[in-house]
């Protein structure tokens, strides 16, 4: 079952230097809070997966957490660039980082076989593309039945998976509503996993708005749950808060200049005393 | 209200007038998805439009600025995980068009989403591929709107992130299982289709205002016209009012949050 943990000690007990760490929530329930915890940790040399790094991976790459990022998207939704990732890419600030990409369909596939416990995902995938080309994780495989040429790539299995949620029971049993992203499989493809939740309610399934389908989490598939009120902001929870579209952009000028990032780490991550 | 209109508005009507009722289109984000609700707010109410959040059947009342906006989810039919979104609903072959934006294109109408410049020198990183290279190809057709300028339109992209037709125009040739691929590119100065053999754009009409040479300089390679050249008919009124309302509900919602 679940141990119920503060996030300072899930993240100390779960998150080492050197891990595979999946933190998901598709530009939904991203879990910042996390990721703010880690940097504080100063946890090092991260293999970073997530189909959509956004700020948040930007900010942990920024604050040197990561040797290598594995994503299919790496951008600013509808602003623009990730300034960390691109400096670190482009520049090796603050030291060189190495990344791996594929497309959302293969990610995707990738965090499903990882949660059927597969060695490998396969789809039609990556025809006439490039990626694999720069990718040495995609490889080509031929149906045993019909002979079509069909690409495959591992699967995902981190050492620890981190998602945010709406809300949790005393049993540890986890709600995830409006756009589910990879969250399930991400959990379940991993050794370990932490979710952060907004609130903690006394039992699911006797809530007024419980659905059968709901898409729930139970208690024993997860390592440790943790409090995380507001955890996934400037991304939004569904349900509780809307996503700060102001600071999305906003980011963008942080992050484009080295001592504005780190300024704004120091005052809104390091000295935030846990509470960002 | 007169019929002035810019260049942009004209680009997005007249990718809007691509989408028909009837058609179920992944919608990428940006100037897609302006056209693609712009469509579903005009002639084509049926329009079935899906993000690949997992939003399915979305009538957002404003759009979205990213793919997983909260609105997108709350006025969709159903919402589903990212995988089902892809494996099913995608690869499964239940998506008629793919409605794709893109940084760079070249005249096989292959896709640059990934960098410009030496893949381990890149002189810019862009973020990469997403959706598309699947949308690309397992969508019955694909249609892309972008900006006209040499720097967009180049003879060979850098990188193909997402297939148009190849290297060679000939990628798609002899692929099991494949959709047909870029059926038209709308720009704000013209409207392309790949030539039936060679693959290769071709302009078959030009927007109002446009000359021949307006296109020539802002594209990057020797681009041809079809020896019967349409000209794009213009913006309606009806279209450009739902137009400027949906962007002006747009920056409101966007500003307040």
């Amino acid at each position: 079952m679940a141990e119920f943990l503060s996030l300072h000690d899930a993240v100390a007990r779960y998150v080492q230097d050197g891990a595979t760490v999946a933190m998901e929530g598709f530009t939904h329930l991203i879990p910042f809070a996390a990721g703010h915890e880690i940097i504080r940790q100063e946890t090092r040399d991260l293999t970073l997966i997530r189909m959509t790094p956004d700020l948040v991976y930007d900010q942990m790459i920024g604050a040197g957490c990561a040797k290598k990022v594995i994503f299919s998207w790496g951008g600013n939704p509808g602003v623009g660039s990730l300034h960390r990732l691109r400096d670190a890419v482009e520049k090796g600030w603050p030291h060189k980082v190495e990344i791996l990409e594929h497309s959302h369909a293969a990610m995707a596939c990738a965090f499903e076989a990882g949660a059927a416990g597969l060695p490998l995902a396969v789809l039609r995938g990556y025809v006439g593309s490039e990626l694999p080309n720069v990718n040495d994780q995609i490889k080509f495989i031929e149906c045993p039945f019909t002979g079509e040429r069909l690409a495959a790539v591992p699967s995902v299995r981190p050492d620890v998976s981190i998602v945010h949620a709406q809300r949790a029971d005393r049993a540890g049993n986890v709600l995830v509503e409006g756009i589910i992203g990879v969250q399930k499989e991400a959990v379940l493809a991993a050794q370990h996993s932490i979710v952060t939740v907004e609130e903690i309610v006394d039992d699911l399934t006797t809530q007024s708005d419980y659905h059968p389908n709901a898409c729930v989490i139970p208690g024993w598939a997860i390592s440790a749950v943790a409090v995380a009120e507001k955890g996934s902001y400037p991304s939004y929870t569904h349900g509780y808060y809307p996503r700060d579209n102001r600071f999305y952009k906003e980011w963008d000028a942080i992050a484009r200049d080295r001592d504005a990032f780190t300024k704004w780490l120091d005052e809104n991550v390091y000295n935030a005393g846990g509470k960002s | 209200m007169s019929l002035d209109y810019s260049s942009s508005e004209m680009m997005t009507v007249t990718a809007a007038r691509a989408l028909e009722n009837g058609m179920t289109c992944f919608v990428g984000i940006g100037l897609p998805s302006e056209a693609a609700n712009l469509a579903r707010l005009t002639h084509a109410p049926d329009v079935v439009l899906i993000y690949e959040s997992g939003t399915l059947q979305t009538k957002p009342d404003v759009l979205p600025l990213s793919i997983g906006d909260g609105e997108l989810c709350e006025s969709a039919l159903t919402t589903v995980s990212v995988p089902e979104m892809f494996r099913y609903w995608l690869q499964g072959g239940k998506v008629s068009v793919g409605f794709l934006g893109t940084a760079q294109i070249d005249r096989f109408a292959n896709l640059n989403t990934t960098l410009i410049g030496d893949y381990h020198d890149p002189k810019v990183r862009l973020p990469g591929g997403g959706g598309a290279p699947e949308i690309a190809t397992c969508a019955g057709e694909v249609f892309i709107t972008l900006k006209h300028s040499r720097r967009a339109f180049v003879r060979d992209v850098d990188f193909v992130t997402t297939l148009g037709f190849g290297r060679d125009g000939k990628g798609r040739d002899g692929v099991p299982n494949i959709g047909r691929g870029p059926t038209r590119v709308i720009t704000d100065l013209c409207v392309m289709k790949p030539d039936p053999d060679t693959k290769e754009l071709v302009v078959v009409s030009l927007h109002p205002g446009v000359t021949r040479e307006d296109v020539i300089e802002a594209t990057g390679w020797e681009i041809r016209f079809a020896s019967e050249l349409d000209s794009t008919p213009e913006p309606s009124v009806k279209e450009l009012e739902i137009l400027r309302d949906l962007k002006d509900r747009t920056a409101r919602k966007h500003a307040g949050e």
